[in-house]
């Protein structure tokens, strides 16, 4: 029976309830459709993917330590370069923030029972698993080298095989992206508890509605131009192929129709998490509600008409740059409010300094200087100047590892009590946020001096003048490898033994707060009602010495139907 | 937050804050020399920005640390801050700051774009039929008559007539009275290598020699994949495409040595792609082309596209010693830091 089909009521809800209250730890590694041990399905297998991605980066990083391609072999490098952009977007960011922390918390948040189609969220969550097999496997053929964008000619003329499995690896994860957006639209609209209105929704939610509408429109347009690159590799068609009439920029257009967009599939979501993390920490209502709901849907709108900006030094005419220069420069204005929005909540707040916050307040810093040099990438002239160089990979790594990565172990340090039932160790937190901000800032800072020099990028060999700025990054890389060692050490330590958490460690208003931790099966006993906003702090007699939002509130008989 | 907090304190913040993102907008030192003319209009806009955007970084940095200090939680303090929800004044401020800001840059950068030539590759006459006769006449006055070291350019078989116009690159920043260039030059990109080709002169080098101060056009093309042309102290670069032609179209500005980049990855020694553009003074640049005007003819378009991960370390620069069947020792300047 899928969840739509339960009424929801306490009455009908305790009968086939009473028999198990959690999952045992096989239930992770089975065809499960709760979506907690989904969500956590996808946390941890993204977690190990970016492992893997990020050992591919050390791995260029040390290569790239000295000017000579002497430590990979250069065929090698664009394979782990290629496969780490693939693997840190397609099964890394997304499938952590939407998959991971949107299917454990969307359901928690609206008092819902479970997902809409609990089978098809199952079903999309094991597509992830064979993509990135799919992945993997493609090095005993070469890699992909043609880079994560897999321009052809270039991706039809290499590797054959292993871009063959590239491509079918990013349709299982489109796939996959897609069936999961259908689920969470359908959930945010017909399963939140009848006393939710959308303006109490807490903001994860408004993200992760955003960021589904979002993949609906343009993941099937990445499918397209794929599914032609496969065919012009396989089966002999010529829509790429230029000496046969095909139009190489074509391919680039259909690209980063999606691929533009995807940078806000990425970092909607982690918006959604810091407008959750922030108001809590810093015990303030959110600054702001509606605009950080509505910028999230005006940049969605706006950045479908964008997607041209990659293309400035290609086939492009005139006026296209001119154009997707002014659309770029708009989308500045929504995220900005956001950015002043969260800045704005920690005024007159008691910022509690816990390991979620100082990687919320990481991520600010970061992004901030990440979408600056956006700005400056958003106009033609300059982005002509610095496109395809280490201007860009210090823009977006900025963007993508300060904005995601950060937003990422800020929610996790956040939600983990929730997910566990025990608490993380905060000072090993804070050793993991410190070496991260520092290593981070050391590793990419240095880029952009590289970039607007003029050292491009994708490349395993350079010029010697480079030399030294190149070592400070590689020295920061190993910092930032070493960083994940504490939080490794913490998150599996206090799975097993850490501080037991309560059903509200943090004191917080959102609904996922109302139940045990680690949930019980279908979330609670007694649905809740929602009697106050989600960002209440301060407000209605509930600051009282910091308790008051713990409990379920019972349902007044009027309330269940 | 009642209000924008307006005291002494924030002025004077704020006139410092003015005054380090000036500074800081015009002391970097990021960007690489400037050698052509579109390189001060490039580097006034993004030093604009630069201005622009340390001047946000500080206040909002600025304003995230102080917050971060002034509302820490007090030992002992489990009460929630004061409830402030929202602000509209406040709001409605930073919403429109932006967007001004915006919408400046945007008009800003578009005149920057016109001015760079941006707004008409590829309109001007030379492309269809260019003659000599043309190409000396527009030559600016008071400049050293460069016809008599390329004659006849239209007569060699290249620049035939029914040639396609580029439509994508930068043309002539001159939009009203579009006059050819002074100097065409044919590039060609292949893997892991630059040839740039005198159609006039019958010329085919591994690197790009032009005079100071003329106005130079580039055609590119690509023969196997694609390749992007980028001259960092000329701030251009434009792709070259398989089965596209583009262009771009510049005037030196300083004699020296720079270096000419591939910035679209193009393979495994795409890093390995790298050759230089020698600017000279007319008379040496004169003389240049004299020295090597007595080469032998040969079609440079012989290569073919290749699997580099097929190749071994020493096969990859096998279309360019197929090329290296012109005798020029141009070939010899081929940078490719890998030898191994
Ligand atoms: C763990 C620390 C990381 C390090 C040291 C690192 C380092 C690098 C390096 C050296 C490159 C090659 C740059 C080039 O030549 O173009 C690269 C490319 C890239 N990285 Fe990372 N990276 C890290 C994390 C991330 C994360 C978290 C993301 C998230 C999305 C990411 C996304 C990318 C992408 C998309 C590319 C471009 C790949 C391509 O051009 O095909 N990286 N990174
Ligand atoms: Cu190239
Ligand atoms: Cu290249």
């Amino acid at each position: 029976m899928t969840q739509a089909e339960v009424p929801v009521g306490s009455q009908v809800y305790t009968e086939h309830h009473t028999t198990h209250k959690a999952w045992k730890w096989y239930d992770y590694f089975t065809f499960n459709i709760d979506h907690k041990v989904i969500g956590i399905q996808y946390l941890v297998t993204t977690f190990i993917f970016y492992l893997i991605g990020g050992l591919m980066a050390v791995a260029m990083r040390t290569e790239l330590a000295t000017p000579d391609p002497d430590f990979l072999d250069p065929n090698l490098y664009n394979a782990f370069l290629t496969n780490h952009g693939t693997i840190m977007i397609f099964m890394w960011i997304v499938p952590a923030s939407i998959g991971g922390f949107g299917n454990y918390l969307v359901p928690l948040m609206i008092g819902a029972r479970d997902m809409a189609f609990p089978k098809l969220n199952a079903l999309a969550f094991w597509m992830v698993p064979p993509a990135g097999l799919l992945l993997m496997g493609s090095f005993f053929f070469g890699g992909a080298q043609a880079g994560w964008t897999s321009y052809p000619p270039l991706s039809e003329i290499t590797a054959n095989t292993a871009q063959s499995m590239w491509i079918l690896s990013l349709v299982l994860a489109g796939t996959s992206s897609i069936l999961g957006s259908v689920n969470f639209v359908v959930t945010l609209v017909k399963m939140r508890v009848p006393s939710q209105k959308w303006d109490q929704l807490p903001l994860f939610c408004w993200a992760i509605f955003a960021t589904s509408i979002l993949a609906l429109v343009s993941t099937p347009v990445l499918a397209v131009g794929l599914g032609l690159l496969l065919f012009d590799i396989n089966f002999g068609t010529a829509f790429f192929k230029p000496e046969a009439g095909g139009q190489v920029v074509m391919y680039q257009h259909l690209f980063w129709f999606y691929s533009h967009p995807a940078v806000y599939l990425m970092i909607l979501p982690i918006f959604g998490i810091m407008s959750e993390v922030i108001p809590v920490h810093a015990r303030k209502p959110i600054f702001g509600y509606k605009a950080i709901a509505y910028s999230s849907l005006a940049i969605c709108l706006v950045g479908l008409f964008v997607w041209v900006h990659h293309m400035f030094t290609s086939g492009t005419p005139p006026w296209m740059r001119l154009f997707f220069t002014i659309s770029t420069l708009i989308v500045a204005v929504p995220t900005g409010v956001k950015i002043f929005s969260w800045v704005a909540t920690l005024w007159g707040g008691k910022i509690r300094y816990t390991s979620a916050m100082l990687f919320a307040i990481g991520l600010l810093i970061m992004f901030v200087l990440g979408g600056l040099s956006g700005v400056t990438l958003g106009t033609a002239p300059v982005d002509i100047h610095v496109h395809d160089t280490y201007y860009v990979v210090a823009h977006f790594h900025y963007v993508l590892f300060g904005g995601s990565v950060f937003g990422i172990y800020a929610g996790i340090y956040h939600w983990f009590p929730k997910m566990t039932g025990r608490m993380m160790n905060e000072t090993l937190g804070r050793i993991h946020f410190a070496l991260t901000l520092i290593g981070a800032n050391l590793t990419f800072l240095p880029m952009h001096e590289l970039g607007l020099k003029g050292m491009p990028r994708r490349v395993a060999m350079y010029d010697p003048q480079f030399a030294h700025i190149n070592v400070i990054c590689t020295i920061g890389a190993f910092i930032l490898a070493f960083s994940t060692v504490p939080f490794i050490i913490n998150a599996i330590w206090s799975w097993r033994y850490g501080k037991k958490a309560g059903g509200n460690p943090w004191n917080a208003l959102t609904l996922e707060w109302t139940t045990d931790s680690p949930p019980i099966i279908e979330n609670w006993e007694v649905l809740p009602v929602v009697t106050h906003g989600p960002y209440d702090y301060g407000m209605n007699g509930h600051s009282a010495n910091g308790n008051g939002y713990g409990e379920a509130i019972p349902p007044e008989p009027s309330a269940t139907r | 937050m009642k209000q924008i907090p307006i005291s002494l304190l924030t002025l004077v913040a704020g006139v410092v804050i003015t005054l380090i993102s000036i500074w800081v907008g015009q002391n970097h030192g990021l960007l690489p020399e400037q050698a052509s003319e579109q390189a001060p209009l490039v580097d006034n806009l993004f030093n604009t920005m630069m201005i622009i955007a340390t001047a946000l970084f500080l206040v909002v940095e600025g304003a995230l640390v102080a917050f971060m200090i002034m509302f820490r939680k007090r030992e002992g303090d489990e009460t929630d801050g004061e409830p402030i929800e929202g602000n509209l004044p406040l709001e409605a401020f930073w919403t429109a700051i932006p967007a001004i800001i915006v919408i400046g840059l945007g008009v800003y950068s578009v005149a920057v774009f016109q001015e760079m030539g941006g707004l008409n590759p590829g309109d001007h006459a030379v492309m269809a039929h260019g003659s000599p006769s043309t190409l000396v006449a527009q030559m600016p006055e008071g400049e050293p008559i460069a016809g008599d070291v390329m004659p006849l350019m239209a007569e060699s078989e290249g620049t035939s007539s029914d040639e396609v116009r580029p439509y994508y690159g930068f043309g002539s920043p001159d939009q009203d009275q579009i006059k050819p260039a002074d100097l065409v030059v044919n590039v060609t990109g292949m893997q892991y290598a630059w040839l740039f080709n005198y159609p006039g002169d019958n010329i085919t080098t591994g690197e790009l020699h032009v005079p100071v101060g003329r106005d130079v056009q580039l055609n590119l093309s690509a023969q196997d994949v694609i390749h992007s042309f980028w001259v960092p102290q000329f701030r251009l670069k434009q792709d070259a495409i398989p089965g596209l032609k583009t262009e771009l179209r510049f005037v030196a500005t300083k004699p020296g040595t720079y270096p000419v980049v591939c910035t679209e990855l193009c393979g495994a020694y795409h890093g390995g792609m790298r050759s230089q553009v020698v600017v000279h003074p007319q008379e040496e640049f004169d003389q240049w082309l004299d020295e090597n005007r007595v080469v032998a003819e040969q079609p440079v378009d012989s290569t073919v596209a290749t699997n580099p991960a097929d190749m071994s370390a020493i096969e990859f620069l096998a279309p360019v010693s197929q090329a290296m069947g012109i005798p020029t020792d141009a070939l010899t300047h081929l940078h490719v830091a890998h030898d191994s």
